[in-house]
């Protein structure tokens, strides 16, 4: 990796732990540790069952809103503020630029799943009283959770290229919805006829597939998740963060910063 | 070997809801500047320099032309490590320390970490900001945020500089200073391309000046060029209260104050003029070759391109 990607990269780590980004850990510490207390004492024998559940989905959540709400500020606020020209005018390529930034936010997003996934565990101790085998598990649930996160970083930069902040926040959520529903969308589409099929199957694989990275559920169930899963969604994120990111860039490479 | 050889850069933007409308912003632009020039690009605002600026930052990609840069095309990224460039009116990341700014602009520049160090330290003396330092940018300042772009855009040492509007924002003392470091860049060997609506600083620095108006070039040259005398006059001043007849006779202009008497006539009757005061014996204090100042030139040709534009020609 080329050096100036990784100061560019550790600029924006920088950039985001400076404007307090990372505060969102206390919100998370206080709202697990909160729901810890709850569950402890009004469920039964399920207690391990809702903390994972609540907790893996919660840092889910808190990443997506942090990987939306940095993402779509990445190029937009630079053009708008105009701190790009003294970074473009040095020897820096545009592509160079989008992949720190992306690197950046996604270092980010994984020092922040590090740290709520302690509160995870923390919480599952504290209600559960010991850990089993199976909870290693957990560990594969926010593997994927941060693949979910670099689709986002990718889809909030390639919409941050060429629209304005609030659009790139609205288009990343629509997909990051649209995307949790990609298994039924594929579904759906199999049940079309015609060109109608073409369009809806088309469309159905064109949105980024969460639903795949979502094992939550069967986490939390204590179900195995196989290794061609793991393998399979790896490639699958990282091939669609990457086809991403080169849209953002073709993108980038032709807008003039007026 | 030019510095800058811009070579018919032209922008024409498409505005509009669906983009067709075309808006000229610069028509083709040919200019050459010498190495070691201090090069002033002087315009009303909206004339054309922040994009022809922009254009030869590769932030904006003409429409049509090219240009080399010390030799080079302008988009080959070594060009790049050799040339700085303030922005107008910049904004830095302000989150980060004047130290800490200039630091991660030497990393993208490619300067070595023990180099880097000793240079950002050198440059914090030389834009004045020392003392500050360890101060946020967000806690800065517009003439300080105007030195920090100073000290990033020279920070790496480079063979030519480019500043949009560098007195902007500046106090007397702040545009002295700039000035100063401006000569000394020179001094050093560095070519200086500004861009400035100022015209007292252009007069005051520039080898030469380009004046742009409208998207195009009005008139390129030295300063003294574009400033030579006006019509050949020249302005003889003495000691007296009143003016002597055989200068009227000259066909002089002649106006009192005071106790000094100022004269204006053709650089013809110069001779004439010295042996008449000599004559009545009169204190010949000076005499000066007439010249336009640069604000006139430069409103002349301003009124000339709105003139010709209004007549359709």
């Amino acid at each position: 990796m080329s050096a100036r990607i990784v100061h560019i990269a550790s600029n924006t780590f920088r950039e985001a732990v400076r404007d307090r980004v990372l505060y969102n850990l206390i919100a998370f510490a206080l709202f697990l540790s909160g729901a810890a207390i709850f569950v402890g004492q009004i469920s039964i024998d399920i207690e391990r069952l809702v903390v994972i559940n609540l907790g893996l989905t919660s840092v889910s959540l808190f990443g997506v809103v942090i990987a939306i709400f940095i993402g779509i500020g990445l190029v937009s606020k630079e053009i708008e503020k105009r701190t790009l020209y003294t970074v473009l005018s040095r020897p820096v390529r545009r592509w160079e630029f989008i992949v720190g930034k992306f690197f950046g936010l996604a270092g980010t997003l994984v020092v922040n799943t590090f740290f709520m996934a302690i509160g995870v565990f923390g919480a599952l101790l504290y209600v559960a009283h010991k850990f089993l085998a199976a909870d290693a598990l957990i560990l594969v649930a926010l593997y994927f959770i941060v693949l979910q996160f670099l689709i986002i970083c990718s889809l909030a930069l390639l919409f941050s290229s060429f629209s304005s902040p609030l659009l790139s926040a609205v288009f990343t959520f629509s997909l990051f919805v649209i995307g949790s529903f990609a298994d039924d969308l594929r579904g759906f589409a199999g049940l079309t006829q015609g060109m109608t099929r073409g369009i809806a199957t088309g469309l159905a694989y064109l949105v980024p597939n969460f639903s795949a990275l979502n094992v939550i559920s069967a986490v939390a169930h204590q179900q195995s998740v196989s290794p061609q899963l793991i393998l399979q969604n790896t490639f699958y994120a990282l091939f669609y963060t990457a086809m991403t990111l080169s849209g953002a860039v073709l993108i980038f490479e032709r807008r003039n910063l007026k | 070997m030019p510095a800058i050889e811009i070579l018919g850069l032209e922008k024409t933007y498409m505005v509009g809801f669906w983009r067709k409308r075309p808006k000229l912003a610069l028509k083709p632009l040919h200019l050459a500047v010498e190495e070691g020039e201090i090069f002033g690009f002087l315009g009303p605002n909206g004339a054309g320099k922040t994009t022809t600026l922009k254009m030869l930052m590769g932030l904006v990609f003409p429409t049509a032309g090219k240009a080399r840069l010390l030799g080079k095309d302008w988009t080959d990224p070594e060009v790049k490590a050799q040339i700085g460039f303030l922005p107008e009116q910049p904004y830095f990341y302000d989150y980060l320390t004047a130290h800490e700014l200039l630091d991660y602009y030497g990393q993208l520049s490619g300067v070595p970490g023990k180099e880097r160090k000793q240079r950002v330290e050198e440059v914090l003396v030389r834009v004045g900001l020392t003392d500050v330092k360890g101060v946020q940018l967000r806690k800065f300042s517009k003439g300080m945020l105007q030195r920090a772009g100073i000290a990033q855009a020279i920070l790496h040492n480079p063979k030519l500089v480019f500043f949009d509007e560098p007195m902007s924002g500046l106090d007397p003392l702040g545009r002295r200073e700039v000035r100063d470091l401006m000569e000394q860049l020179k001094r050093e060997g560095k070519t200086v391309f500004f861009s400035t609506h100022i015209l007292s600083d252009a007069e005051a620095l520039c080898d030469r000046v380009a004046i742009i108006h409208k998207g195009e070039l009005r008139g390129v040259g030295a300063v003294e060029e574009l400033t030579a005398s006006v019509q050949g006059k020249i302005e003889v001043i003495w000691q007296g209260t009143q003016a002597a007849a055989s200068i009227k006779a000259l066909g002089a202009e002649c106006h009192v104050t005071g106790e000094t008497v100022r004269a204006v006539m053709a650089e013809s009757q110069q001779d004439a003029a010295i042996d008449a005061l000599r004559r009545e014996r009169l204190r010949l204090l000076a005499i000066t070759p007439l010249r336009t100042s640069l604000e006139s030139y430069f409103v002349e040709k301003l009124q000339h391109s709105q003139t010709t534009a209004g007549t359709g020609q």
